[in-house]
């Protein structure tokens, strides 16, 4: 049926994009406001946050730990997925069940029964967030991982890829890396990056275990400077924007999932 | 008087021409299919007729009263559609009953009415059943008595078997011919299969690139298409281009052809002569002059169940021709043969501007 | 089946096993040990004593208000994510409008947390910037009663992530909405209007109610939003654990377990609700 634009849709659509836009717009003003006058315009925060070594030291971290729990956690999964959608059906539902603990279990569950668990561990592990943080965080990112994991490991033919290899003469290693991994490299991309957008988020293990990450550093200057927590928020955005655009790009038609601090 | 009529009926997309000011009309109680390959537009036209699209020119009357300006749920037609058109949060008899419930009907009217269109259909036993608890053929059934229910002045089918199994297909189409012809609904029935527009329509309409090529009774159709468009999408056909070189005569290659067909066309007009395969006998002439002779060889068989289907390599183009497949033993492959056909039952076409032919799934 | 089967089975289980034992060391230990914390007194022994402390002051004030927020993110979420989706959906919307806002959706539903806090605070709080150019117009809402740093505010905020949670939840389910019903609908008489009531929300009511139960999850389970913007002045149940944690109080540490129960026995129920949910809505649109 041919349908005319309607206005109660436009309504909805601009109230929706309203309320999207402004607080970007207010941040953006707001952050360009000069510590001295209050008033517009000078972009003298945002040269406080990029000299500001914290900001670079918790940046880098907290991107280290990103990739760090990417790395982890595709280790972890992917043999795992592949060995049960090749050999172990039965686990799927399995797996799948415990992809939904952590939205049953979220961190501020999870971060208290850490700290008893690990309480007694070794601090090259525990007191540091290579270690520890990163141990955390690959529990967060798994649902997400294995989701798309499993969406692209259903939408090829593992079976038959796999048995093809063998036919023409491949072990298992050659299999794996030649023949699966191109396979559902989309996959694991999208996957990657919405880890990097949780990691970089995640706040509230990192407070309360007392790390020096990323975010903890955005809520110091949220705490302590008003002008300069916007134009660091604007920052975040940013790195946030860069991350779902590199998961567009990858995962094209693939629906977008959702994750990070709340 | 007609009781549905199109009028001139012109829809563009864009660059494409849909529909291109095409003229039908159907007389109350009768049958007709649009039949044409994907994107002739037959789709379209019946998408205007229910109202989903309106035409960029035309008109379309039912009962005399112009229509085109008139919403889709105002127009008192039924329509089943291809798939999925049925009512997933409701069972076969909710959905059956839908039309009836819009137009206030008590609940005491609407459930016999319901159980006897179900029963019409053959599902009275699968009242309860939600669509996806039934099979393809089934779900189809209940969008039937679904757009029955409410008693349309005419049924609309697009493409309703498309989606179904080659068996469920034929027994569902002659069950729908046989419900339409017992409550004599007037009916447009969408499809690209010709086999099917020829065993249950009164009248079919074959469609190409946005025009009717040629509206008439199904043996009017197989028998004596009126372009090349039809000759090849109905049926097999074995396409012969010759020119006339006497009264009657048609020279095809070194042979000369007797055709009845061709006496009164001008010397030297470029034609092209259409015989029907099993019209195509093997064996010696009977010398008459009634019957048109090509010799060549034997290259291909192809089995068909009831017949085998021949190719033979004249010394022009390829003839085909349908022997019984129990005497297809006698005709192998590479031998020499002498094909020949009535002289009275080929036609004969023009030959203007003549397009390749579509490639059509025999 | 052939010998070479047997040999070859455990070792797809060898393969998994690093996986399960990693869930076992960080999920479900950690887990298990905050649950059955709940249950335990400062000695170790069993003890209903936490469960019982938490049904008083201050912590039924923080389940209140948690699950309040959270309803009250999870409905008006609910309501205005699926009346944005659809309008981005319709037939008569241009298609880059659809893709607009569910990039902006996916972007936006991972914004929440601190920096989501600043934006809201540059907004809307004491000095924001749509605060002054309201002020600057003669109302100030802050002096009539409205602050950012309230549990108004903190829905305000939460919306922020609901609404676009809501649109990539609910998208799919609107699309799953076959164009052939409602031709059909029309076809056999119904009015939009009509559509709606009989087939469109009856077929959608399963998913509407997942998303908005999962949304309820969503908005319980959150911390770092509403503890960069109020600071913890706000009960919420998370925050209270938070409190815990830091260190701010100091009596029986299970009462932190138990708190944890609640959430976790909340949050369950929510999935409980959902999964099932979920099954039937993709029954229906296939």
């Amino acid at each position: 049926m041919r349908r005319r634009f309607s206005w109660g849709a436009g309504l909805w659509l601009f109230i929706g994009a309203a309320y999207f836009l402004i607080p970007l717009v207010a941040t953006l003003l707001f952050s360009l406001k000069s510590n001295e006058t209050g008033q517009c315009c000078s972009l003298s925060s945002y040269g406080e946050i990029l000299h500001d070594p914290a900001f670079w030291k918790t940046l880098r971290l907290s991107l280290i730990l990103a990739v760090e729990t990417i790395v982890i956690a595709l280790v972890l999964l992917i043999p795992t997925v592949y060995c049960v959608h090749l050999k172990l059906p039965r686990l799927r539902p399995v797996i799948g069940f415990l992809a939904l603990i952590p939205f049953v279990v979220p961190p501020i569950i999870l971060v208290v029964g850490l700290l008893d668990v690990f309480k007694g561990s070794p601090s090259w592990f525990y007191a540091e967030p290579y270690g520890f943080l990163v141990g955390a965080y690959v529990i967060l990112a798994f649902p997400y991982i294995y989701f798309a994991l499993d969406a692209g490991f259903r939408a090829i033919d593992v079976h038959t890829l796999t048995e093809a290899s063998q036919n023409l003469g491949a072990n298992w290693r050659t299999t794996l890396f030649s023949v699966i991994l191109p396979n559902i490299r989309a996959a694991a991309l999208a996957g990657a990056f919405l880890t990097l957008a949780i990691v970089m988020g995640e706040f509230t293990i990192a407070s309360l275990a007392t790390f020096d990450t990323f975010p903890i550093y955005l809520q110091y200057i949220n705490q302590n400077k008003a002008y300069p927590a916007a134009a660091v928020t604007l920052i975040a955005f940013a790195i946030t924007w860069g991350a779902m655009l590199s998961l567009l790009l990858v995962g094209r038609d693939r629906a977008v999932q959702l994750g990070g601090a709340k | 008087m007609a009781f549905v009529e199109l009028r001139s009926l012109r829809r563009e997309f864009g660059e494409t021409v849909a529909l291109d000011g095409i003229d039908l009309s159907l007389e109350q109680g009768e049958f007709l299919s649009l039949l044409g390959p994907s994107g002739c537009g037959k789709t379209t036209a019946l998408r205007i007729v229910a109202g989903f699209d309106r035409p960029d020119a035309g008109t379309v009357l039912v009962g005399g009263k112009d229509m085109t300006r008139i919403p889709p749920n105002k127009r008192d037609m039924g329509m089943v559609f291809q798939a999925y058109s049925l009512f997933p949060n409701m069972t076969a008899e909710r959905n059956v009953e839908f039309g009836l419930k819009i137009r206030g009907l008590h609940t005491s009217n609407r459930r016999g009415k319901v159980e006897e269109l179900l029963e019409l259909v053959g599902l009275g036993h699968a009242r309860k059943r939600y669509p996806h608890q039934l099979s393809g053929g089934m779900q189809q059934r209940v969008a039937l008595a679904r757009a029955l229910a409410i008693e349309p002045r005419v049924l609309l089918l697009d493409e309703p078997l498309s989606a179904l199994d080659a068996k469920v297909r034929v027994q569902l189409r002659e069950e729908i011919r046989r419900i339409q012809s017992r409550l004599g609904i007037t009916t447009i029935y969408v499809t690209h299969d010709q086999e099917e527009a020829l065993s249950i329509s009164d009248r079919v309409a074959v469609l190409s690139q946005g025009h009717i090529e040629q509206v008439g009774p199904p043996g009017e159709i197989y028998d004596d298409p009126a372009t090349p468009f039809v000759a090849d999408f109905v049926g097999t056909m074995n396409r012969l281009e010759g020119t006339v070189e006497g009264d009657g005569i048609v020279a095809y290659g070194e042979t000369r052809l007797a055709i009845a067909a061709a006496r009164g066309r001008a010397q030297g007009e470029r034609v092209m002569v259409l015989v029907r395969p099993e019209t195509v006998e093997l064996g010696p002439t009977n010398g008459d002059g009634t019957s048109s002779t090509i010799t060549g060889e034997i290259i291909s068989h192809t089995f068909l169940g009831a017949n085998m289907r021949l190719k033979i390599a004249g010394a022009t183009s390829d003839l085909t021709a349908d022997v019984p497949a129990s005497r297809a033993g006698a005709y192998p492959v590479g031998m020499r043969v002498q094909a020949h056909f009535p002289g009275e039952t080929a036609r004969v076409l023009t030959l203007e501007e003549l397009p390749a032919p579509a490639p059509v799934d025999h | 089946m052939e010998a070479g089967r047997g040999v070859r089975l455990p070792l797809a289980w060898l393969v998994v096993l690093p996986f399960f034992l990693y869930a076992f060391a960080f999920m479900f230990l950690p887990a298990g040990k905050v649950l059955f914390g709940a249950f335990q007194d400062a000695d170790g022994g069993f003890t209903l004593a936490n469960l019982e402390e938490i049904t008083n002051e201050p912590y039924r004030t923080s389940f209140k208000t948690s699950i309040e927020v959270s309803l009250v993110t999870a409905l008006l979420g609910g309501a205005l994510g699926f009346l944005i989706a659809y309008s981005t959906i319709r037939d008569g919307t241009p298609r880059w409008i659809r893709s607009a806002f569910t990039t902006f959706s996916g972007v936006a539903a991972n914004f929440a947390g601190i920096p989501l806090a600043a934006a809201f605070i540059a907004t809307a709080g004491t000095i924001g910037i749509v605060t002054q150019f309201l002020a600057g117009h003669g109302y100030n809402p802050y002096e009539h009663g409205f602050t950012l740093f309230s549990k108004t505010g903190v829905e305000l905020v939460y919306l922020y992530f609901q609404i676009p949670l809501m649109i990539l939840v609910i998208a799919p389910a609107i699309d799953g909405l076959k164009q052939e019903w409602r031709e059909a609908a029309a076809n056999l008489g119904a009015t939009p209007r009509q559509f709606w009531r009989h087939v469109g929300l009856p077929v959608l009511t399963p998913s509407l109610l997942g998303a908005v139960v999962l949304l309820f999850g969503n908005s319980f389970a959150a911390y770092a939003t509403a503890y960069a913007l109020t600071g913890g002045s706000v009960p919420l149940v998370p925050i209270t654990i938070g409190f815990y944690l830091s260190g701010d109080v100091l009596s029986n540490p299970h009462l932190s377990h138990a708190l944890a129960l609640g959430m976790f026995v909340v949050l369950a129920v929510m999935m409980a609700i959902y999964v099932p949910l979920q099954r039937i809505s993709s029954r229906w649109v296939k």
